[in-house]
């Protein structure tokens, strides 16, 4: 009996996961969840542009409660006594008490509901007990405690000898195996966050995904010959050296002189073939104030500090949604963070633009609107940002190479952006300005101290005045902080633009 | 006896008040600065009906839009000396703002010290309520900062540069927005000369 029933379960499974596939269609690849306790792919559909996964699978998975409520039209999911109501009609669920935004309301399949997978991290996981991480450029769903370094690759010359360089970071152990026509770099963690360019250069074929799961293969081209990798590791990330000789030929003739001069590798160098980092892949947002220190008060009781908290996930949310961009918040709750400390989430993380939120307080309630600032030097500034353009130090690197470093001080990192800072304000006070209220003075230069050791182009955002009541009351609406986030958002798509003109030879 | 003992008694008093003054213009000049006469823009003005005399100095409060900051002449007790005149100017200037102007310095903020470098560079040291009392907000911390620094540079040419100190330390900032580890110099936009 029980056998009969192994053979037809998956006879009868098989036609109903048909039938709920029949509204969406799968992924291109799938999503895996990465534990303490392994790997293993998350089924997940399509619809509408929209990844969803089922919820009774978001049941299975992470031990989670679920019941549907049709008469608050909601469905409740409950862990350990906290819970989280999902709105069936509105993008939107309730986390203890607060609204978090979705990409899409859920979707009826039969019996079951579907939900997208960003209420896995948006909504779940504020109320679970380990950590839940949706990378969705890897195809990852991280929980709990794991290792999962991000590993890039690129191409430093493409030689003959053909040199480039892996990086993992946060730093891992890494064994380097050369095998027949590839090496194969194994990385000591739970998983691989891979951001490889795929096609390599010259004799270096392409960089993909090994056999293991913690595998990176480097494949080498016909012609090429012996190739070594040396891993060190510096400023918490590993990074491996690769060196690939050509092959001897077999009817070598005698070998020619030396050439007596010979060209500059940069001079040599033919295009590179493949697609170049994008200009922007991630973006620190930092939430003016937290904890004892509130930031500005308004006379309804509004503070600076909760409003900017609330406005900076709303940012993220929107940019990692659509635009695929990595977003990190200098703090995601109510603490004190040194100012110095908020440079450092965007120096360590080696952002790509640094936008800090605030909201203002004036000494008369008349003055409203919306500000954005960007740093203005001092004579030491500039005397830094002359030094960052004429002074470098010239470092060998592997194969005889030199590599120039700049060198900064690194409480005047900002020096060397403030043109593109500049650019960045002016955007940002364009698209703002299509969406709320500017104040009389709507862009201004001011020596502000967050932003001087940040080592990318950054600006600071004053929303609105705390102390004029309409901006006060204006602030802690729905309306206001949509707009605030799509003008931020639309500013951040035009600096987009902005760097990859700059980046055109 | 007695009379030679009196005697010797003015003599020393008169040794020690020649060698009071002469050690006060060594430590002027060891400043790097000449003294007010010399150098103060405020212009000295007649004693007043009091006694005492005053020079005209400019000082710096809130516009009553709130936006910049107005440069507005008030009579400050002439001191002999840089240091003792910017001493007067910044007491007058951490007073409130007279009828028709803002407050920008937050009340009850007083002056701990006041010293000029040789190169021009002048400390404010101001008691911790400046920020423990301030408001926040960038826009109100850039006048209370501009407001000190202005006052003292537009009043005294000799000094180019402010740095605010907070209890006799150096500060990151007042609110946790402008930058008060360097010396800053004066900012003409955010100074509006029509006056109300």
């Amino acid at each position: 009996m029980r056998g009969t029933a192994s053979i037809f379960l998956p006879v009868l499974l098989i036609p109903l996961a048909t039938l709920l596939q029949a509204q969406g269609t799968p992924p291109p690849s799938p999503l895996t969840m990465v534990s303490r306790e392994g790997r293993r792919p998350v089924p997940t559909t399509i619809v509408g542009n929209q990844e969803l996964i089922a919820l009774d699978e978001v049941a299975a998975l992470f031990q989670v409660a679920v019941r549907e409520d049709t008469l608050a039209g909601g469905l409740t999911l409950t862990y350990r006594g906290r819970t989280v109501v999902v709105s069936t009609n509105q993008p939107m669920a309730s986390v203890a008490g607060r609204l978090v935004a979705l990409p899409s309301a859920p979707v009826r399949s039969g019996q079951r509901w579907l939900v997208p997978v960003e209420l896995l991290p948006r909504a779940l996981a504020p109320i679970y007990d380990a950590r839940i991480e949706l990378r969705r450029p890897s195809r990852l769903l991280l929980v709990g405690d794991v290792r999962v370094p991000r590993v890039t690759a690129r191409i430093d010359a493409p030689g003959p000898p053909t040199r480039a360089t892996v990086e993992i970071a946060p730093a891992a152990p890494v064994t380097v195996t050369t095998e027949a026509g590839r090496v194969v770099l194994r990385v000591d963690a739970d998983a691989l966050d891979l951001n490889l360019p795929g096609d390599g250069a010259a004799l270096i074929d392409q960089f993909r995904a090994g056999e293991q799961p913690t595998a990176v293969a480097v494949v080498l081209d016909g012609r090429a010959g012996a190739a070594r990798a040396i891993p060190s590791e510096a400023g918490g990330v590993t990074r491996v050296a690769l060196e690939v000789a050509a092959a001897a030929t077999a009817d070598a003739a005698p070998a020619p002189p030396p050439a007596p001069a010979p060209l500059p590798a940069a001079v040599a160098a033919p295009a590179f073939l493949f697609a170049p980092r994008p200009v922007l892949l991630t973006i620190v947002v930092d939430p003016g104030h937290g904890g004892d220190d509130i930031g500005a008060r308004g006379a309804g009781g509004a503070e600076e500090k909760r409003i900017t908290l609330e406005l900076s996930r709303r940012l993220r949310m929107l940019i990692e949604t659509r635009l695929g961009i990595r977003v990190i918040l200098t703090r995601d709750d109510d603490r004190r963070v040194s100012l110095d400390d908020r440079a450092a989430v965007a120096n360590n993380n080696k952002a790509d633009l640094f936008l800090s939120l605030h909201l203002n307080a004036a000494p008369v309630p008349d003055v409203a609107g919306a500000e954005v600032l960007y740093l203005r030097l001092d004579d030491e500034g500039e005397e830094a940002r002359r030094a960052a353009e004429t002074e470098s130090v010239s470092l060998p690197v592997l194969g005889g190479a030199r590599r120039t470093l700049d060198v900064l001080r690194w409480d005047l990192a900002q020096a060397r952006h403030v043109d593109a800072s500049t650019v960045l304000a002016t955007v940002l006070e364009e698209e703002l300005r299509a969406q709320i209220t500017m104040s009389p003075r709507p862009r201004l230069q001011v020596p502000l101290r967050v932003l001087t050791g940040v080592n990318m182009p950054a600006a600071l955002i004053e929303m609105a005045y705390l102390t004029n009541p309409a901006d006060e009351r204006r602030a802690q609406s729905d309306d206001f902080q949509a707009g605030v986030a799509q003008g931020i958002y639309n500013a951040v798509l035009r600096f987009r633009s902005y760097l990859e003109a700059q980046r055109q030879p | 006896m007695t009379r030679r003992h009196a005697l010797q008694a003015l003599a020393a008093i008169l040794v020690l008040a020649v060698g009071g003054w002469a050690v006060s213009r060594a430590l002027d000049r060891l400043t790097g600065v000449a003294p007010a006469a010399d150098s103060s823009s405020a212009t000295p003005a007649a004693p007043s009906a009091a006694g005492v005399a005053h020079i005209t100095a400019t000082l710096y409060y809130g516009s009553s839009d709130g936006q910049t900051l107005i440069p507005v002449r008030r009579e400050v007790p002439l001191a002999d000396g840089v240091l003792p005149q910017g001493r007067e100017i910044l007491g007058a200037q951490l007073q409130p703002a007279p009828e028709g102007y803002v407050s920008v310095i937050p009340e009850g903020t007083t002056l701990r010290a006041f010293y000029v470098t040789d190169r021009g560079d002048a400390f404010v040291d101001l008691s911790g309520e400046a920020a423990s009392r301030h408001a926040g907000g960038s826009t109100a911390e850039l006048l209370t900062v501009y407001a000190v620094v202005h006052a003292v540079t537009s009043n005294l040419p000799s000094v180019h540069r402010v740095q605010i100190l907070l209890d006799g330390r150096e500060a990151d900032t007042l609110a946790g927005h402008i930058d008060l580890r360097r010396p800053l110099a004066p900012d003409p936009s955010l100074v509006r000369e029509d006056a109300q």
